[in-house]
């Protein structure tokens, strides 16, 4: 099926796609042809800030595809995201080489600085990069395939679900920062030089990750529209609101949320391997269960189970969140978590969902 | 050791213990003798409780029956054991002459065209009529035929042709969440009709309905009977009256009277046990 008959009759879709598409053509344009000394020139920096979110938009997707759609509401996507974000991380790590602060071809400098010897073998093979692609995926699906497998299997569902999903990441979390475990511990990855050759600090290197995700988001938004239209999204809405009605008429239910809730993961550790080399950082903070429920605020302020709206949720709530954290940090979790009520008192479908009434009204 | 091995003997019936050494029953669909559902001599009891006992039972095809009992009379868990969800303890249920029911996983006796229908009314509030029907739709149902799955124009024309027969089809692309109480309950027979069933089981179809969904319920079964073997299990006495040519009267897990509900209404022992005479 061409991405031309997924889209449609749809608006939302149309909109949202031409949207992208003007912004992926106008930032790098205002930022590598504008002269820095023109009022209209876009720094680097909101280049990468853009790029950023973008990576945002797509978890959210990810998210909107199994809680708005298939009724899990997982309270750790973010450690798919970081996974995928980890294994970018790493391969990054080992392209510094004798870059590094010790100079040392193979060891990344945290495990000098830790005095090990050799290389652990799961860091095997990333110094190439379609390797570590490879990995980017294959870690968070075969993650969620396991730990979906385990809970969906046993028809694990609701709020038990999401506290589970909870307590993995969190477990992660704590993984992550014990220094034995191989990843830097607590100050996670950090000072990546070059990706593919390009060093990581130019402009052109930043605009080619800003359009990386800008693609990544559009393919990620045009396969979840494939699935969401096809009776496969169908069964998953009927999944989402009469679980036992599906199976009685005959669907495998585990199977429709097992193979949802892996691709799900997939595109979260896309999201998080296009987010590391604009971040600059993968730390083991980013398992945190707060990332999670923060992306779950997202999808809901921009409506679930709209996709566009998961996008527009994630913009939304991050520009918020740039601006209350430098303008009133401690102010930053009172806001988000005052949003999460007044979205759901008084906008149960979100923004988009505001704005679909506003049109019917008309 | 000995009398738990003594155990295991009498619980595991020995015809039972090397199940593929029997010969599998053929799985060919067989009412050429006009009955579509045998059950003979079942009993089955929860804790002592003998929910069913010594209950015989013949379903013709194409046949519409009610029946109807006190509470307590075993009509669920009848229902129960036909679509596999109980096993009883005593007794063979067979489908046709050929398909033995108890040795059939509910899926299975789903597949084999056994429909139910319970009696809360549960369609898929957030999708159309249309769609409904279609996700009810036999067919393959694994994740990856259903991603690619399209319909085709046969499948289309028997969801319309279907759309048609619950009279429903003016509510095509209504979502369902904002049908009426009566309106869900023909789409929900609409959707076992999707499943193309030979035997319908209803429960308490009318509860809750006006007099007209009533009637027009009525007309909806009457009109599958002859297609389908429609068993319905209702308390309402004059809708009973109303469609049923045959009605049997449960009481205490078996059959207290059969017959026309003339007949059944004059029995001097359904008038004791519904009047307490």
């Amino acid at each position: 099926m061409s991405s031309h008959t997924l889209i449609k009759g749809d608006r939302d879709s149309q909109v949202f796609l031409s949207l992208l598409l003007v912004v992926a053509i106008t930032l790098p344009a205002l930022n590598l042809l504008v002269p820095e000394a023109n009022p209209l020139h876009v720094s680097t920096y909101t280049v990468t800030l853009a790029g950023k979110y973008l990576t945002y938009g797509l978890l959210a997707i990810a998210v909107d595809l199994v809680w708005g759609y298939l009724g899990i509401l997982s309270l750790g996507h973010a450690a798919f995201f970081a996974l995928g974000g980890y294994a970018m991380g790493m391969h990054l790590m080992r392209q510094i080489g004798e870059r590094g602060v010790y100079g040392n071809p193979i060891l990344p400098d945290f495990m000098v600085f830790l005095d090990w010897q050799e290389l652990p073998w799961f860091w095997y093979g990333m110094d190439h990069f379609w390797f570590a692609m490879i990995v980017v995926m294959l870690v968070p699906g075969l993650l969620a395939f396991v730990f979906g497998w385990l809970a969906f299997r046993s028809r694990v569902t609701g709020v038990y679900l999401s506290i589970i999903t909870q307590a993995l990441t969190y477990a992660l979390m704590l993984a992550f920062f014990r220094n034995e475990m191989g990843f830097g511990g607590n100050n996670g990855l950090t000072d990546f030089k070059d990706i593919l050759g390009f060093d990581l600090h130019t402009d052109a290197t930043r605009v080619g990750l800003f359009l990386a995700s800008a693609i990544a988001l559009a393919m990620g938004y045009l396969a979840c529209r494939y699935i969401v239209t096809s009776r496969l999204g169908r069964v998953a809405v009927a999944v989402r609101d009469a679980e036992d009605r599906t199976r009685f008429i005959g669907y495998r239910v585990e199977w429709v949320k097992l193979w949802l809730f892996t691709f799900s993961a997939v595109l979260a550790g896309i999201a998080g391997a296009l987010y590391v080399p604009q971040a600059g950082i993968i730390n083991p903070g980013e398992f945190s269960p707060l990332n999670s429920i923060e992306i779950v605020v997202w999808v809901a302020v921009g409506g679930r189970a709209t996709l566009v709206g998961a996008v527009a949720g994630a913009l939304m709530v991050n520009y918020g969140k740039s601006y209350f954290t430098a303008a009133l940090p401690e102010m930053w979790l009172f806001a988000l978590g005052g949003l999460f009520v007044l979205v759901t008192l008084f906008l149960p479908q979100g923004v988009i969902g505001l704005l679909r009434r506003k049109e019917s009204l008309k | 050791m000995t009398p738990l091995l003594d155990d295991v003997r009498e619980t595991w019936r020995r015809d039972r213990a090397w199940d593929f050494l029997s010969p599998r029953t053929s799985q060919k669909l067989d009412f050429s003798h006009g009955t579509a559902l045998y059950l003979e001599d079942i009993s089955v009891s929860f804790d002592g409780f003998k929910a069913i006992n010594n209950l015989t039972l013949y379903i013709d095809a194409g046949e519409l029956r009610c029946i109807i009992g006190p509470n307590g009379a075993g009509k669920t868990t009848m229902m129960d054991i036909i679509t596999g969800k109980t096993r009883p303890d005593s007794g063979t249920a067979f489908f046709g002459q050929s398909i033995d029911l108890l040795r059939l996983s509910e899926p299975e006796i789903a597949e084999l065209g056994i429909g139910r229908k319970f009696q809360k009314p549960t369609v898929f509030e957030f999708h159309n009529t249309f769609e409904n029907l279609e996700l009810a739709m036999s067919g393959d149902k694994r994740v990856w035929s259903i991603l690619r799955a399209k319909l085709s124009g046969e499948q289309r024309d028997r969801i319309d042709e279907v759309l048609v027969t619950i009279g429903l089809q003016a509510h095509r692309y209504t979502q369902a969440g904002s049908l009426s109480h009566g309106q869900k309950q023909w789409l929900e027979i609409g959707m076992l009709l999707m499943q193309d069933p030979h035997l319908l089981l209803v429960d308490e179809p009318v509860a809750g309905m006006t007099h007209q969904e009533m009637d027009r319920t009525g007309e909806l079964l009457t009109s599958l009977a002859g297609k389908h073997s429609v068993v319905v299990v209702e308390h309402d006495m004059d809708f009973v009256r109303s469609i049923a040519n045959k009605v049997t009267v449960l009481h205490q897990g078996s059959v207290l009277s059969e017959g026309s509900m003339d007949k059944v209404q004059n029995d001097p022992q359904v008038k004791q046990v519904y009047l307490g005479e």
